[in-house]
């Protein structure tokens, strides 16, 4: 594999005959978000978190989805409400696939949804009597219901509802955490924002209100598993991995989580973050108040698993440790058969990613794992902090985008047509009628876990299915 | 003759409901048919003509019905002082809600079900400032034609004028709105006329009518009156006529306002003496604390 990616291709003259379409102001705008990565570059030289230009198409969510649809709604054993008109609840209702184990209704709740459904009279005279009455009615209708939070859509935020007071009385009430959620779609630039007001509720309504679940014995081995949100099934796929090597995981945030294992986090003897960019505000937190560390860890493809497993393990005792070593040997005969079939299937492939504040750099050794090359990537919402540790994964050459817009993403794919673009499903159909291959990498196409060895062996598959798919050998693009 | 849609604005206790209630009461009898749509959420707007405080508005009964789609007109629509109809927007408590968005609710439904037909006159009584879009309604989207600003010449009421203008003139290339003319209502203040008709000017409009303050008026306002039914013969009967018949004569006649910055109309209040500058100030209290010494 060469050192550089889009060899004998003008990337830096691409991007700016891209931009050419734009009016002067948001060209120079543009430009700084868009960039080709230099030899030896400490980050990716663009500029992110930045508010998108109004009549561009992003791609982006917004603060309410990053702590309903993301922080919060994974948890399994509480009730979410959307607060607000029905639209935004519905909209996104079961929009992730954070699997779950539990009896729906009964004691989870995962893939049903709940909203107050405001009418015009709850605008104009408040919705704090409506939003007292549905936590009522969710107490009396689902008694083993944990605990509730109540996720604010833009209404509430204009209309200045109380939350908070309701939140209060509600929750001395009924005798378990009522928490209030401030994440008003219109706050911040993306969902990024949501992630951390989310955060921060965990941390004042959770930490400060709550005790660690009484009887609960620690033991030195406890860590707990941070932003993995369980897409079919990635936290398990973790978690056994964790388990095998001999620690005990005592927390999942929040795929398939309990309150009562946020509740526990404070007794962990370190946080390991998968996604970063979602919870990092939480583990550092921890680290301050309870002197908890915390390590950032990388389950996507044989590789970075290994080096990550023997990360995790260097905190540890030499138990632990020979334990890593032990597990990552049981599975190699696995992982030389999945690259030894897909390898020559997918050797020198080139992939465009384009997703949200981790995949686009944690998925790339994945790739490499299998021979292919990343010659694109790019975050919706990421942050400065994010593009410094991307260099790390891509190589010299390849075009970044931050807070791509749909016209910008189809014309680059249109010159550097890659083998594959991995993006979500408001890019998928656009590039699969241009007859390219395309993966969805926020859901996994609905098909999973893409953690773990056992993922690894699903991801292999997928990619092929996806690239040799003969249905790109009989369909001719009109276009 | 067609439908002419007027609205008074003004600082927060300036007198417009009362103002525009002997304003329209007096309009009766030039044989005009009105309709006065009440858009502040103390429901206060209509009581002199009703004798009584409104009880049933729309946004309470769209409330108690479960939506807005399911009142009719009857309901909130009340025939006052002679056959003068009167409807209450009405609102939530003071911090709760949005009585802005209720304003919108209200003026919409009233004028889907048919509340204009067969009147000459609509005319909206909206609360103090003009704190969001909502209370602007009845300027934007071709509701009011003119707009009637009450004031005096106190300087809280003057600033509030001029802010209305901007908000009229905001308005006034997409929607058609003009503003009618300035409202003195008489507080007594240092040459308060004088300071009136010169704001005026600089608003571009006309003082329209300056009201002198007689204590006839209280005596109305406590037996839930205007002063045209209470006491028809009074002087301060006839000022609401001449106000009512200068309004009427007025139409088609508003102009578009140009309002002054923060910096014009405080220098104007200094030319009149009613603000002074901070070397003055500073030079009075110098020369208060030497007398002391």
């Amino acid at each position: 594999m060469s050192l550089s990616v889009n060899e004998g291709v003008d990337v830096k003259g691409l991007v700016d005959k891209v931009l050419e379409a734009y009016p002067d102001k948001s060209r120079k705008r543009r430009a700084k978000h868009l960039n080709v990565l230099e030899a030896e570059a400490k980050d990716c030289g663009v500029k992110s978190n930045i508010k998108s230009i109004p009549g561009v198409m992003t791609i982006r969510g917004c603060a309410y989805a990053g702590s309903k649809g993301v922080v919060w709604g994974p948890i399994k054993d509480m009730i979410h409400i959307s607060h607000g008109p029905v639209g935004c609840g519905y909209y996104s209702w079961s929009g992730r696939r954070n699997y779950y184990v539990g009896d729906t209704g009964v004691d989870s709740w995962g893939t049903m949804h709940f909203t107050t459904d405001f009418q015009e009279k709850d605008i104009v005279f408040g919705g704090d009597k409506k939003l007292h009455q549905a936590i009522a009615e969710i107490n009396d209708l689902f008694p083993l219901v944990n605990g509730i939070s109540i996720q604010s859509e833009c209404p509430i935020g204009l209309i200045g509802d109380d939350i908070e007071a309701v939140a209060r009385a509600k929750a001395e009430e009924l005798g378990k955490p009522v928490v209030p959620v401030r994440c008003e779609g219109f706050r911040g630039v993306s969902q990024s924002l949501g992630h951390h007001i989310a955060n921060d509720v965990i941390r004042d309504w959770i930490f400060e209100k709550t005790e660690p679940k009484e009887g609960f014995v620690s033991t030195p081995y406890d860590v707990t598993i941070i932003g993995d949100y369980n897409i079919g099934g990635d936290a398990w796929a973790s978690r056994i991995l964790l388990e095998e090597i001999g620690l005990r995981v005592i927390a999942q945030w929040s795929g398939d989580g309990t309150l009562a294992e946020l509740e526990n986090t404070p007794k962990a003897k370190v946080n390991l973050i998968h996604c970063y960019r979602s919870m990092n505000y939480i583990a550092r937190h921890m680290e301050e108040k309870f002197g908890i560390p915390w390590m950032e860890y990388n389950f996507f493809g044989p590789s970075q698993i290994a080096e990550s497993l023997r990360k995790i393990a260097a905190l540890f005792d030499d138990k632990i440790k020979e334990n890593a070593e032990k597990v990552i040997a049981k599975y190699q005969p696995m992982v030389d058969a999945v690259i030894a079939k897909y390898k020559p299937r997918l050797e020198g492939k080139k992939v465009m990613i384009y997703v949200g504040g981790l995949r686009p750099r944690h998925v790339v050794d994945a790739y490499h794992d299998l021979g292919m090359e990343i010659v694109g990537t790019g975050y919706e919402f990421a942050h400065n902090d994010d593009y410094q540790r991307t260099p790390h994964y891509v190589k010299e050459g390849t075009l970044i985008y931050d807070d791509v817009t749909a016209f910008e993403l189809e014309k680059f794919v249109e010159a550097i047509r890659p083998d594959l673009v991995a993006s979500g499903i408001k890019e998928k159909y656009v590039f699969q009628k241009m007859g390219l291959p395309f993966r969805q990498m926020h859901s996994w196409d609905y098909s999973g876990p893409y953690h773990g060895y056992d993922g690894f062996a699903i991801f292999a598959r997928d990619m092929d299915l996806a690239i040799n798919n003969p249905v790109w050998g009989i369909m001719k693009a009109p276009f | 003759m067609s439908l002419r849609q007027i609205a008074f604005y003004g600082k927060g206790g300036i007198g417009k409901s009362t103002t525009s209630q002997n304003t329209l009461a007096a309009l009766v009898e030039l044989d005009q048919k009105i309709l006065i749509v009440g858009c502040d959420p103390k429901a206060d707007s209509t009581r002199l003509i009703l004798h009584a405080k409104a009880q049933d508005t729309v946004l309470h009964l769209a409330a108690e019905a479960g939506s807005v789609e399911d009142l009719e007109l009857e309901d909130v629509l009340k025939i006052g002082y002679k056959g003068i109809k009167c409807v209450e927007s009405g609102g939530p408590e003071p911090g709760v809600g949005c009585a802005g968005r209720g304003v919108i609710t209200s003026i919409n439904f009233l004028e889907e079900n048919g509340a204009y037909d067969d009147v000459d006159y609509v005319s909206y009584d909206v609360l103090g400032d003009v704190v969001c879009g909502g209370f602007a309604m009845p300027i934007r989207e071709n509701k009011a034609q003119e707009i009637y600003i009450v004031m005096s010449g106190e300087m809280m009421a003057l600033y509030a004028a001029n802010n209305i203008a901007k908000g009229i003139l905001k308005y006034a290339h997409s929607g058609g709105v003009r503003l009618g003319g300035l409202i003195c209502n008489e507080r007594q203040t240092d040459k308060e006329i004088d300071l009136a008709s010169a704001l005026a000017g600089r608003l571009g409009t006309q003082l329209i009518h300056f009201v002198p303050r007689d204590n006839i008026v209280q005596h109305a306002e406590l037996r839930r009156m205007t002063v045209i039914e209470y006491a028809p013969d009074s002087q301060q009967a006839q000022e609401y006529r001449q106000l009512a018949n200068k309004v009427h004569a007025n139409k088609g006649k508003g102009t578009i306002p140009t309002p002054i910055t923060m910096e014009e109309l405080e220098e104007m209040l200094m030319d009149f003496g009613i603000m002074k500058s901070e070397e003055q100030q500073l030079a009075e209290l110098q020369a208060k604390e030497a007398a002391k010494a």
